[in-house]
């Protein structure tokens, strides 16, 4: 059953140095107050999975918590580069950052195989890539009724995954709704989970068809309202546009990034 | 018609190729432009896919991203990436894939992933994302992209996605139901795949560029067509929505 906890706690009972942490939410719901906790909390040698690691990996690797990302697509949306994640690659800065790196299929039916219990999932995909060539969790795979030649990708079962998400009732459950991602598989896969919520509710009220998680399948839950800021939660907030197109200067230069990180996030302090 | 870019006869040249199909996979960018270009040009039904799983999206305004918050309330319906991927892309349901890129080679061929070596890249790009699998799946794919000898490249970096592989017959003997990518689009002209070799050749000029200009863009031996023609400038209307898009999008950026 999922335990309500601090943000702080939360973090401080299922992250540890060396994980692998997921932080999952498509554009939508990404969980960056989690993020800034773990830096906080100077988790170090962790491998981060996230489909899109946009700002929110670009802070923990730039924080130096990170020594692998295992992605599929590493930019900050509609605005460019990710450039901690670039001098992490391009120059070893704050260390070397290893790479697994798919498509998103192949990454999304990596969390699928996970949370279905089996060791791989197959799919119709990175014939002929390179990169295929450069990841040890693809593999070739023929098809045992038909001949047919495909992809095999290696389940990804994380140690914890972190998603934020709109409502949790006072059970436990988990209620989102809007772009869902991978959100469920990614949680399904791992072996723990923390979700941040917007609203902890009585019960939940409409018949809409929104993604439950049951309290039985998440760890621990933080209510941290804004919590996905600057990406937004569907029905609470909007997009802050701004701060994506700001992160390209305050990223750019290591120390107006160590700036940033020393007043917004270390004298933040956990405040939840 | 006078006072136009090189870049919105791109997008316009992109949006016309979209005439007639009934779905298309859209990424961020030029390919976004061009596809709600279309939308409200001369496709109003067309399907707009986005991979955050929007399905049937009518912005009215560009999306800053692919889960923008505009794609989801207005569109048909929302489902997970697994269900976008699995039971929409891979069976080749959606007609259309637009696709962008930092390199591409004669055969279409595309690298979105590093310059330079990919141990020590001198730039690291943002990877795979949903392009190869659009490249697989489509049944047809279209590509737009800026062209000069940084892009249109001898010799990839990095094979990211497949468009014709090496050649005549690549594709099938690598498993990739669709057709490939049918036409490129750049700022200086289009191109389609020729029918024996399967090599991108210029089929059309943009109004303003010569065969010269190409050829200088161009960092292979460039084959044109012997039937090259110019293509139709853009008209006032297309000119016209397509400047109400991006003055729309300027001045309603949430979200």
């Amino acid at each position: 059953m999922a335990e309500f906890l601090s943000l702080k706690s939360a973090v401080e009972t299922h992250v540890h140095d060396g994980d692998v942490v997921a932080l999952e939410g498509f554009t939508h719901l990404i969980p960056f107050a989690a993020g800034h906790e773990i830096i906080r909390q100077r988790r170090r040698n962790l491998t981060l999975v996230r489909l899109t690691p946009d700002l929110i990996c670009d802070q923990l690797i730039g924080a130096g918590c990170a020594t692998k990302m295992i992605f599929s697509w590493g930019g900050n949306p509609g605005v460019g580069s990710l450039h901690r994640f670039r001098d992490a690659v391009e120059h070893g800065w704050p260390h070397a950052l290893e790479l697994d790196e798919h498509t998103h299929a192949g990454l999304t039916n990596r969390f699928v195989a996970a949370a279905s219990g089996l060791p791989f999932a197959v799919l119709r995909a990175y014939a002929g890539t390179d990169t295929s060539q450069h990841s040890s969790t693809v593999a070739r795979v023929t098809c045992p009724f038909t001949g047919e030649d495909l992809a095999a990708v290696a389940a990804l079962r994380p140690d914890v995954t972190i998603i934020h998400a709109q409502q949790a009732d006072r059970a436990g459950n988990v209620r989102l709704w809007g772009i869902t991602g991978v959100q469920k598989e990614s949680v399904l896969a791992a072996s723990r989970s923390i979700v941040t919520v917007e609203e902890i509710v009585d019960g939940f009220d409409d018949d809409r068809n929104a993604m439950i998680l049951p309290s039985w399948v998440v760890s621990a839950i933080a209510h941290v309202p804004g919590g996905c800021h600057p990406s937004y939660a569907a029905g609470y907030s909007d997009r802050d546009n701004d701060y994506y197109e700001a992160w390209d200067d305050l990223s750019r230069e290591r120390d107006v990034f160590e700036d940033w990180l020393e007043h917004h996030v270390y004298e933040n302090g956990s405040v939840r | 018609m006078s006072g136009f870019s090189t870049d919105e006869t791109m997008t316009i040249a992109a949006s016309r190729e979209l005439a007639g199909a009934r779905s298309c996979f859209v990424g961020i960018g030029l390919p976004s432009i061009a596809a709600n270009l279309a939308r409200a040009l001369h496709a109003p039904g067309l399907v707009l896919v986005y991979e955050s799983g929007t399905v049937g999206a009518k912005p009215t305004r560009l999306p800053l991203s692919i889960g923008d918050g505009e794609l989801a309330t207005t569109a048909d319906f929302v489902i997970s990436v697994p269900e976008i991927f699995n039971y929409w892309l891979q069976p080749g349901r959606i007609d259309v894939g637009m696709l962008g890129a930092a390199q591409i080679d004669r055969f279409a061929n595309l690298n979105t992933t590093v310059i330079g070596s990919y141990e020590r890249p001198s730039v690291r790009l943002p990877g795979a994302g949903g392009a190869p699998e659009i490249a697989t799946a489509c049944p047809r794919a279209i590509i737009v992209m800026r062209q000069s000898k940084r892009t249109f490249v001898d010799k990839l970096d990095f094979l990211t996605t497949i468009g014709f592989g090496d050649g005549n017959g690549a594709r099938s003997r690598l498993g990739m139901p669709g057709f490939g990518p049918r036409v490129l689009i750049s700022d200086l002209g289009i191109f389609r795949p020729d029918p024996e070799t399967f090599e991108m050749t210029l089929t059309s000029l943009h109004s303003g560029a010569t065969v010269a200009d190409v050829r200088d863009a161009t960092g292979w031996d460039l084959a044109v067509s012997k039937d090259l023609v110019e293509t139709p400038e853009p008209t006032e209307e297309e000119l016209l929505l397509l400047r109400r898009l991006h003055a729309a999008s300027n001045t309603n950026a949430v979200n």
